[in-house]
C-alpha cells in the first residue's frame, strides 16, 4: 500500500501561499494572507465567524479563484487547469459532496472513477471501515444521519490518498466518539508526514489536534504560534 | 482520452441517479403532456386543423421541457455542493462539462421520444420520418449544450427558474427556428431537399460552434 | 497591502487629461447634435414618397450601427477581461454594454415609429427587425445577470461569457432568421428600398449624422467608465475601512 501518489519533496513546502486576496463587493474577506505549512504539521485556523476561513480553504483546494496571490500545493500550481496540484489536496467542507439516490460505496466508486484510482475497490472498502462505515455501504446518503453524512464525506476526501487535507470545521456535527476517531485519524496522517489544514469553531478540539495555530483576523494571519508556546492560547481566542 | 473518461463518469452519474429518482424524466413527461392540452384549448381549434402549427407545437413543447430537464439537472449536483466534488476532482472543466451536458441529452431524448408518438397521435402529425429523428437528435445537441452552459450560471444565483430561460431562449432561436422549419419540410409528403441543403447545416453548424464555446469558457463559470 | 493615500501624481495628471476629455467630447457632442437637429429638419428633403416621417431615418440607421459597435467592444473588452482579469476590461465592457442596449432600444424604437404609417403596422417579423430584438434580448440578459450574481466577481466573468455568447450568436440568428423568412413568403418591404433611392444631399446628412452619433456614443462610453471607476474606488475604500 502506498501512502501517497506521489512522495513529496520535503524541501518544498505542503501549502504554500502569497499574498492572497479576495473581496465580496465592499467587504474584503483576504487581504493579503501569506501560508507556508511543512510536511507532517496539523496546522489548525482560527478566527471570527466571515474572518474568511472557509474561503481561505477553498481558495486552498482551488474552488474559489484569488483575486491576487498564489496557491502552490508541494509545489505545485493551484489554478483553474491545476489537475496536478488537484491530485494532491483533499477536502471536507460544510457540504457533503454526495449524492443523496447514490448510496455510500456508489458516491466513493464515482469519486475514484474521477480521480482515477487504481485499486478502487480495495481502497473504497478501506476508506468505509475507517470511518466506520462498513455495514452502511449499500445504504442511500440520503438515509444516513448528519454525522454518518459527515464521516462519509471524510471518507470522500481521503479517498484518493491526498497529502494534503483541508477540512472546514470537520467536528461539527460529529459525535464525541467520531470526534476521537478523527482525531487518531489526524495524528496518524501526520505521523506519516503528510499534512493537515483545518479549522474549527471548538477551541478544546483545535489545540488538542493542531501543532501549530494560526489565527486569522482583518483578512490576515496576525498570529502564528507552534501549539502549547505562550502565544497560543492569547492569540487563538476562538469563538 | 481523459477527457472522454471524467466525462462518461459524470454522465454515467447523472443516468444512475435519474434510474434512482426519475425526478426530471417523470416530471418533464407530465409537463410536456399538459402543454400539449394546454395548446390546445389555446388553440381552440376543430379537430385536425392543428396541422400546419404542429411542428411549432412540438418544439416549443420541447423546448420549455428542455429547459425544465436542464434546471432539475444541475439543481440536483448543488444539492450538497456536488458541484464542488467535481471541481476538486483533477478531471477537465471541459470534462465536467460534456459530462453533464451528455447525461443532459440523454434524458431528453429519452423524454422526446417518449412523448413523440403522444405528440403524434395528440396533435395529429401525419408521419413519423428518419429524417425526423434526425432533426430531432441534432437539435436536441444544441439545446443541451447551450442549456447545460447556461444552467450552470443560472443555479448559482438565487433566481434560477427565472434565469435559465432568459438566457437559453433568445440564444436558441436558430435551433428553434431550424427544428421547426425541418420538421415541418420532414412531416410533409412532399419534397424535402430545404431539411437537406438548409436546416441540417445549420443545425450541425450551431452544434458544432456552441460544443467548441461552451467547453471552453465553462471554467470561468464555476470559479466563485 | 492598503493603497489608500499618495497616490503617484501621473495618474492625477493622467484622471484630469480624461476629465478635460470628456469636457471637450461633451461639447463637441451638444454641438454636433443640435447641427444634426437642423440638418435633419431643416436641410434634408422631405422624402417624395414616405413624407416627413422618413426623417426618423437619420436616427434611426446612426443608433442601429453604433448599438453593434457597443456588443463588438462588449464581447472584445468581456474578452480582455477573462484573459486579464483587471477591473478596467470590466469597466468597458459593461459601459458598451449599457450604451448598446440604450441604442439598440432607440433603434427598435425609432424603427417602429417609422414602420407604423410605412408599413402600416409596428411590428413585422422581417429578418433584421427579429434579429435586432433578440440582440436586445441578449444584452438585457448581459445586464440582468450582473445583478443576479453572488459576488461582483462572478458577475464579471458571467457578463463575459454572455457578452462572447450573445456576439457569436447573433450572425446564426441573422441567417436563420433570413432563411426562415423566405420560406414564408411576405410582400417585401423594407428599408432597402428607401435607400436605393437616396439623394447625395440625403446620404451627406446621414454620414453627418453617424458622426454626431458617434460623439454621443464615444461621450457616454468615456462618461460610463468614469462612473464605474468612480464606483470601484468607493467600493475599494468601503472595504479598506471595513475592518471586520
Amino acid at each position: 500500500m502506498r501512502a501517497t501518489s506521489e512522495s513529496p519533496d520535503p524541501a518544498v513546502p505542503a501549502i504554500a501561499a502569497a499574498g492572497i486576496r479576495k473581496d465580496y463587493g465592499d467587504r474584503a474577506a483576504l487581504r493579503g494572507v501569506d501560508l507556508s505549512i511543512g510536511w507532517g504539521e496539523i496546522a489548525v485556523l482560527f478566527g471570527a465567524n466571515g474572518a474568511g476561513k472557509t474561503t481561505l480553504l477553498r481558495i486552498l483546494a482551488g474552488l474559489t479563484r484569488a483575486d491576487d496571490g498564489t496557491v502552490h500545493l508541494a509545489g505545485r500550481p493551484m489554478h483553474r487547469r491545476g489537475g496536478r496540484a488537484r491530485r494532491l489536496v483533499g477536502f471536507a467542507g460544510h457540504q457533503t459532496l454526495l449524492y443523496n439516490d447514490l448510496t455510500c460505496r456508489e458516491n466513493l466508486e464515482f469519486y475514484a472513477k474521477l480521480y482515477g484510482i487504481s485499486g478502487a475497490k480495495d481502497r473504497i472498502e478501506q476508506v468505509l471501515a475507517q470511518m466506520n462505515l462498513s455495514d452502511r455501504a449499500n445504504r442511500r446518503v440520503r438515509t444516513l444521519s448528519h454525522g454518518m453524512q459527515k464521516r462519509l464525506s471524510m471518507a470522500r476526501a481521503i479517498l484518493h490518498q491526498p497529502v494534503v487535507l483541508l477540512l472546514d470545521e470537520p467536528e461539527s456535527g460529529l459525535d464525541a466518539e467520531s470526534v476521537a476517531t478523527l482525531g487518531d485519524l489526524l495524528r496518524d496522517w501526520a505521523g506519516s508526514g503528510r499534512t493537515a489544514l483545518l479549522t474549527t469553531h471548538s477551541a478544546d478540539v483545535g489545540l488538542a489536534w493542531a501543532d501549530r495555530t494560526l489565527t486569522l483576523s482583518n483578512g490576515r494571519i496576525e498570529a502564528d504560534a507552534v501549539a502549547g508556546s505562550p502565544i497560543t492560547a492569547g492569540a487563538a481566542a476562538p469563538q | 482520452m481523459e477527457l472522454l473518461r471524467g466525462a462518461l463518469t459524470v454522465a454515467w452519474k447523472d443516468v444512475r441517479l435519474e434510474l434512482r429518482s426519475r425526478e426530471v424524466i417523470a416530471s418533464a413527461l407530465v409537463f410536456g403532456l399538459i402543454v400539449v392540452v394546454v395548446f390546445n384549448f389555446g388553440l381552440n381549434r376543430s379537430p385536425g386543423s392543428l396541422e400546419p402549427v404542429a411542428p411549432g407545437l412540438l418544439w416549443v413543447a420541447y423546448a420549455f421541457i428542455g429547459v425544465l430537464a436542464m434546471n432539475r439537472a444541475f439543481t440536483r449536483e448543488l444539492e450538497n455542493g456536488g458541484m464542488d466534488g467535481l471541481l476538486l476532482a483533477p478531471v477537465s472543466r471541459d470534462a465536467v462539462f460534456l459530462g453533464k451536458m451528455l447525461g443532459s441529452l440523454a434524458f431528453m431524448l429519452v423524454i422526446e421520444a417518449i412523448l413523440l408518438p403522444v405528440f403524434a397521435v395528440m396533435l395529429d402529425l401525419p408521419t413519423l420520418s428518419p429524417a425526423l429523428g434526425l432533426v430531432i437528435l441534432l437539435a436536441t445537441v444544441g439545446f443541451a449544450t447551450v442549456g447545460t452552459f447556461f444552467s450552470g450560471i443560472a443555479v448559482q444565483t438565487r433566481s434560477r427558474e427565472i434565469l435559465l430561460p432568459i438566457l437559453f431562449f433568445p440564444v436558441v432561436v436558430p435551433v428553434i427556428i431550424a427544428a421547426v422549419e425541418a420538421s415541418a419540410l420532414a412531416l410533409q409528403s412532399g419534397p424535402m431537399t430545404g431539411v437537406w441543403t438548409r436546416w441540417l447545416p445549420l443545425l450541425i453548424v450551431f452544434d458544432a460552434l456552441y460544443l467548441v464555446i461552451c467547453p471552453w469558457i465553462f471554467g470561468y463559470v464555476f470559479e466563485g | 497591502m492598503a493603497a489608500t493615500a499618495g497616490r503617484p501624481a501621473g495618474k492625477v495628471s493622467w484622471q484630469n487629461a480624461v476629465r478635460d476629455l470628456r469636457l471637450w467630447l461633451l461639447l463637441l457632442t451638444a454641438v454636433l447634435t443640435l447641427v444634426n437637429g437642423y440638418l435633419i429638419f431643416m436641410v434634408a428633403p422631405t422624402d417624395a414618397v414616405l413624407g416627413h416621417v422618413q426623417r426618423i431615418f437619420y436616427i434611426h440607421v446612426p443608433v442601429s450601427i453604433l448599438s453593434f459597435l457597443g456588443f463588438l467592444v462588449c464581447a472584445l473588452a468581456g474578452i480582455g477581461y477573462l484573459i486579464r482579469r483587471t477591473e478596467r476590461w470590466d469597466r468597458v465592457a459593461h459601459a458598451s454594454a449599457e450604451v448598446g442596449v440604450v441604442f439598440v432600444t432607440l433603434a427598435l424604437v425609432t424603427g417602429m415609429i417609422w414602420a407604423r404609417p410605412v408599413w402600416n403596422a409596428w411590428w413585422q417579423w422581417e429578418p433584421r427587425l427579429t434579429t435586432t430584438l433578440i440582440l436586445w434580448f441578449i444584452y438585457v440578459a448581459y445586464l440582468m445577470i450582473r445583478q443576479y450574481a453572488p459576488t461582483p466577481q462572478q458577475g464579471r466573468t458571467w457578463s463575459a461569457v454572455v457578452g462572447i455568447i450573445g456576439f457569436v450568436d447573433v450572425p446564426i440568428v441573422y441567417y436563420s432568421v433570413q432563411w426562415w423568412q423566405s420560406i414564408h413568403p411576405r410582400q417585401v418591404i423594407g428599408p432597402e428600398a428607401a435607400e436605393g433611392s437616396l439623394e447625395p444631399i440625403m446620404a451627406q446628412i446621414l454620414v453627418f449624422s453617424l458622426i454626431a452619433t458617434l460623439a454621443l456614443f464615444a461621450y457616454l462610453m468615456l462618461e460610463r467608465v468614469g462612473l464605474r471607476g468612480i464606483e470601484d474606488r468607493l467600493s475599494q475604500l468601503r472595504r479598506e475601512g471595513n475592518t471586520n
